[in-house]
């Protein structure tokens, strides 16, 4: 990083402390009501609370691993059907347009049939994360298929290469960026699926537990949480961004 | 062309045959799903007695009140940042760590602070709207062909007149393009807010037929929602050709 880009750092930093120096400020005024609006002191110490002698860190852990479980089902299962139907014309003849419109539908409105089907269960709240992320990768990984290079194809055809080998070989690094980037889509429904999640069917997490914490007016503890899955949201964002970095830096060379 | 059409409709019409078929044989007695003729019963008693028409008004009119909110927010922070890079780099740091909140995380300050009804569903969308209409407006502002602004000086424009007869017309397709996937996410966020704790439209009407152990109806409110996205999509898809005409196609090709 450059000294010009470090100095607006340090200058964007400066401008989010006075920020929350603002909302201290209006909390110890109180110009909102507490019940709403608990100054940062409150919420930083709720929080420390929680993760030092509360259990706020295995509720974390358990969205966590719950977001992750169901963010990988769909990205194997996205990227194995996205690759049968992009990689055959006819097939995307068929499937395709089924595809399109589904995609605009909520993936949340899925929860009712969900817990019709399997209960106020932890087994519901994975299908839903991983019904829910699907589709993003599974859209992506279709669209990349369907875009290599004709040349490329025509490359895997004369050198007699099997079906197996073209999509391994051609398609599959052909489409990556496509891939990833649906990827890096998906972790953010599967976040958003993991608190409503838990939200509705009470499984332990911080979803759930910000719910109980409004319920019973405590609100440091609920922005304690607010700001905990906010924190996994940019964790989540920026790995992902750094993954994608590392996996696509041969195509960066090739350019 | 009408082959195209045909075989996009080969695979639903097969799997609604194959539920239909399944449900008869196996003569269901279900309390979580039911058979598609059910369904086509349960969506036409919803049509007839109006509960369909009132959740659905109730969802679209809070989803397209967020993003007339959020998108309107989102708007005035990417021309303030587009215009002034200075703001835009302070404030980086500041909208790098609200911008991934996810949007549910705050249906609970919502609501111990508006309480249930339109106030905090609208407020949570319009949240969920502002950063796409942000981004997209600020990168379209930035990659405005700095010649254009050149001339803005040179004619002595005001700071109001740059931005309303070079500013906005120029980044106005990309503008178009970012309120049109801000709605796809209002639908949705208005929905899974309806789903998690707002007991109103279409997503409550959902949950609540699961609840009550209708299935059809459950079944037949989902797949209208599915309607509504669709045809809410292929609007927008084609307001957005109507309006920009040949620009349009230079938005959604990237």
């Amino acid at each position: 990083m450059t000294r010009s880009a470090l100095l607006w750092r340090a200058a964007s930093l400066l401008v989010g402390i006075g920020l929350i120096l603002v909302w201290q400020w209006i909390a110890d005024r109180r110009l909102v009501s507490p019940v709403f609006l608990p100054g940062p002191d409150r919420a930083w110490a709720a929080l420390v609370r929680g993760m030092t002698t509360g259990d706020l860190g295995a509720k974390l852990a358990g969205t966590v691993e719950r977001m992750l479980w169901g963010w990988l089902i769909a990205s194997l299962v996205g990227i194995a059907l996205g690759a049968a139907i992009g990689s055959s014309a006819r097939l995307r003849a068929y499937v395709a347009p089924t595809l399109e419109f589904l995609r605009p539908l909520p993936a949340s409105a899925i929860i009712p049939v969900a817990i019709a089907l399997m209960g106020l269960s932890e087994a519901m709240v994975l299908t839903v994360i991983a019904f829910g992320s699907l589709w993003p990768v599974l859209l992506a990984t279709v669209h990349g298929f369907a875009a290599v290079e004709p040349r490329l194809m025509e490359v895997a055809r004369a050198l007699g290469l099997s079906r197996a080998a073209t999509i391994v070989k051609i398609a599959l690094p052909s489409a990556s960026p496509d891939i990833l980037a649906g990827m890096r889509l998906s972790i953010t429904v599967a976040l958003i699926l993991a608190v409503v999640g838990e939200m509705l069917a009470g499984r332990d997490g911080v979803g759930h537990w910000i719910l109980l914490a409004a319920r019973s007016f405590r609100a440091p503890d609920l922005y304690a949480g607010v700001i905990l899955l906010g924190a996994l949201g940019y964790a989540s964002a920026l790995l992902l961004a750094l993954a994608e970095r590392r996996l696509l830096a041969w195509r960066m060379r090739a350019r | 062309m009408r082959s195209a059409s045909l075989r996009a409709l080969v695979l639903p019409a097969a799997l609604l045959a194959l539920a239909e078929i399944a449900a008869r044989i196996s003569g269901m007695q279900s309390d979580s799903l039911a058979p598609p003729s059910a369904v086509a019963l349960a969506f036409m008693g919803a049509v007839a007695d109006g509960s369909l028409a009132g959740a659905t008004g109730d969802t679209l009119l809070t989803a397209f009140g967020g993003l007339a909110l959020g998108g309107g927010i989102g708007l005035m922070l990417g021309v303030l940042f587009g215009l002034v890079p200075v703001l835009d780099r302070l404030m980086e740091l500041t909208l790098e760590t609200v911008r991934p909140i996810p949007s549910v995380a705050l249906i609970p300050i919502a609501l111990i602070a508006l309480g249930f009804g339109y106030r905090m569903e609208i407020a949570i969308v319009s949240f969920a709207c502002v950063w796409p209409v942000l981004i997209l407006t600020r990168s379209a502002i930035a990659g405005i062909e700095p010649r254009l602004l050149e001339v803005a000086r040179a004619l002595r424009l005001t700071l109001a007149q740059r931005i309303v007869k070079i500013v906005l017309p120029a980044a106005l397709p990309r503008i178009v393009v970012a309120f049109r996937l801000a709605a796809g996410i209002a639908l949705v966020v208005a929905v899974t807010v309806e789903i998690a704790a707002n007991p109103q439209g279409l997503g409550h009407a959902i949950m609540a037929s699961q609840q009550a152990l209708q299935p059809a109806a459950m079944l037949a409110y989902l797949a209208w929602l599915g309607v509504v996205g669709f045809t809410l999509n292929l609007l927008l898809v084609k307001a957005q050709q109507r309006l920009l005409g040949r620009a349009a196609q230079a938005g959604t090709a990237r």
